[in-house]
């Protein structure tokens, strides 16, 4: 599902953000990117969502290498995977169907479809019913599964979270983790970026590390540690 | 197919509905943009209705050239009416009315001012006249020369003069407001995109947010973008509208004293407020200019926000 061969990203202001970086993350699989902050766990998010593109090296997502997109190909590719981020990225202004909605409007998905769907999303992280509150009335943790309500409201095949439990007490962060341990048993590919190293050995699920923009190696997979030492 | 093409039509409908109800939100910010734009556009068609009313109420005679051929005071009407029957059958004459001493005196006395005065002349001073109005393949300063000269060389006549200089000036004149016109529709007209293109630039800054979730979630540019179009349309299409409404009202100001100072030069002439085609002219031009306004700024703005997670 996703590939990095020998990835680089330098950013503009010098930082060395990925040095050289392989990975590969396989279609269903559940993996957690781990490391301090700063160790390059959200550059490699924003390669996977096309928000970066590579210095070096290629990325590959879904059979597509995400350096030589067209940026007119950009929001479709988008479409095809759902982003849950530590401050949600709620629009405020907007109620709870309106943000859950978005992705599929932006889609052109039907009216009743869409009405639908996003009850559907919403029944899945348990708020149904909250449909027209506006975000900032809903609690912390509500907010954050509203925001992943939208993640997979268009039903994407690729997953992928950035620091989704960062603001949330241990219990809402381990109802956070199952409920994406519940879409992975569905099919869907989830890579979760986490400092939380023991909620992470708590689960038993494969493990990247990342360390200064290197990848460290891996738990619990030595295949993947062998492709990253290569 | 079918659905394909329904859904791409609700995403403009709601695209449409959801700049509407943003404007309607903010009435008053809405309302003062709007006043500024209705003016830029009332201008221009507040000169187009001068220009207009202003040639018809002068109406045939400004594009008519004459010719008067004043007869000598001791002429015959008769003689006058024969020599007019012979220069009918002359080529480049459209038509000439005699008009007779007695009638030029009671149009003068009726129309003057002077009625009273006139009274007290123990006879007409004023001699029998022809109006010639030469045929429209006729009107070169050639042709009329010619004319000039074949009416000057008949013995009985006075004086020919042509009406050719003043309706030549006030032909300028309306040429000269008509460019004015057009410059105006200029500079006004970029001034309504100026104008809009900044309403917008501002109503995307604020959303700025938005946009950033938006793209994030796969939107396109022209997803994006749709909505601030539509604001721009809704925008120029209202600004026109209220700039009809400021030129009726303006019409309707002036429409009793235009008839007063009409009936003192003895016309029943009435404005008349703009047509159909300017009308439409103006709605179009709104429409057009609120959307290119809204197209530049929104192209130029929106590319600058991408989505940084």
């Amino acid at each position: 599902m996703i590939v990095f061969d020998r990835v680089s990203k330098r950013y503009p202001n010098g930082r060395e953000g990925l040095s050289n970086a392989s990975l590969r993350i396989e279609e269903g699989e559940m993996v957690f990117l781990t490391g301090r902050s700063g160790a390059g766990k959200s550059t490699v998010l924003k390669l996977i969502s096309l928000l970066e593109r590579p210095t070096r090296g290629t990325v590959v997502v879904g059979g597509k290498n995400t350096g030589s997109l067209a940026s007119r190909h950009i929001p479709a590719f988008r479409r095809r995977i759902g982003i849950v981020f530590q401050d949600h990225k709620l629009l405020t202004e907007r109620p709870v169907f309106d943000n859950v909605a978005l992705p599929l409007v932006v889609a052109g998905t039907p009216l009743k479809e869409i009405d639908k769907r996003v009850r559907a999303a919403l029944d899945q992280v348990g708020l149904l019913g909250k449909e027209r509150a506006l975000p900032l009335e809903l609690s912390v943790g509500e907010q954050q599964r509203v925001g992943i309500a939208r993640a997979v409201v268009s039903k994407p095949p690729l997953l992928i979270a950035d620091e989704p439990t960062g603001n949330l007490d241990p219990d809402l962060a381990v109802e956070v983790m199952r409920l994406f341990k519940r879409f992975q048993e569905v099919g869907v590919t989830i890579v979760v970026a986490t400092h939380d190293v023991h909620l992470v050995r708590e689960l038993g699920l494969r493990e990247i590390v990342l360390d200064h923009g290197h990848v460290q190696g891996t738990e619990n997979d030595p295949l993947a540690g062998m492709v990253a030492t290569r | 197919m079918s659905l394909g093409l329904t859904s791409y039509g609700a995403r403009h409908v709601q695209a449409f509905l959801g700049s509407l109800g943003r404007l309607a939100r903010n009435p008053f910010s809405t309302f003062l943009t709007l006043i500024v734009i209705a003016l830029a556009l009332a201008l221009p068609l507040g000169l187009e209705l001068f220009v207009t009313n202003a040639r018809i109420a002068t109406g045939g005679f400004a594009n008519a050239i004459d010719l008067s051929v004043y007869f000598k005071a001791d002429v015959p009407l008769a003689k006058a009416e024969q020599l007019a029957k012979s220069a009918r059958a002359r080529p480049g004459i459209a038509q000439i009315d005699v008009i007779s001493a007695d009638a030029a005196l009671a149009e003068f006395r009726a129309y003057s001012g002077f009625g009273a005065a006139l009274g007290v002349l123990s006879a007409n001073p004023l001699p029998h006249v022809l109006h010639v109005h030469p045929a429209s393949d006729a009107e070169s300063a050639a042709s009329l020369e010619a004319l000039r000269r074949y009416f000057a060389a008949w013995p009985e006549v006075d004086l020919v003069q042509i009406d050719a200089q003043w309706v030549s000036r006030f032909n300028a004149i309306l040429e000269v407001l008509r460019r004015l016109l057009i410059i105006a529709a200029a500079i006004l007209g970029a001034g309504v995109i100026a104008v809009i293109g900044n309403t917008i630039r501002l109503e995307i800054l604020n959303r700025r947010g938005e946009i950033e979730v938006t793209k994030i979630v796969g939107g396109s540019n022209g997803f994006v973008r749709r909505p601030f179009l539509y604001a721009g349309i809704l925008y120029g299409l209202g600004g026109a509208l209220l700039a009809w409404g400021i030129a009726a009202s303006a019409i309707g100001m002036l429409a009793a004293p235009v008839a007063a100072l009409a009936r003192t030069y003895g016309s029943r002439y009435a404005l008349i407020g703009p047509t159909a085609q300017e009308l439409g002219i103006l709605i179009a031009g709104g429409v057009i200019l609120g959307w290119l306004g809204a197209w530049l700024s929104a192209t130029r703005h929106l590319r600058s926000i991408e989505p940084r997670a």
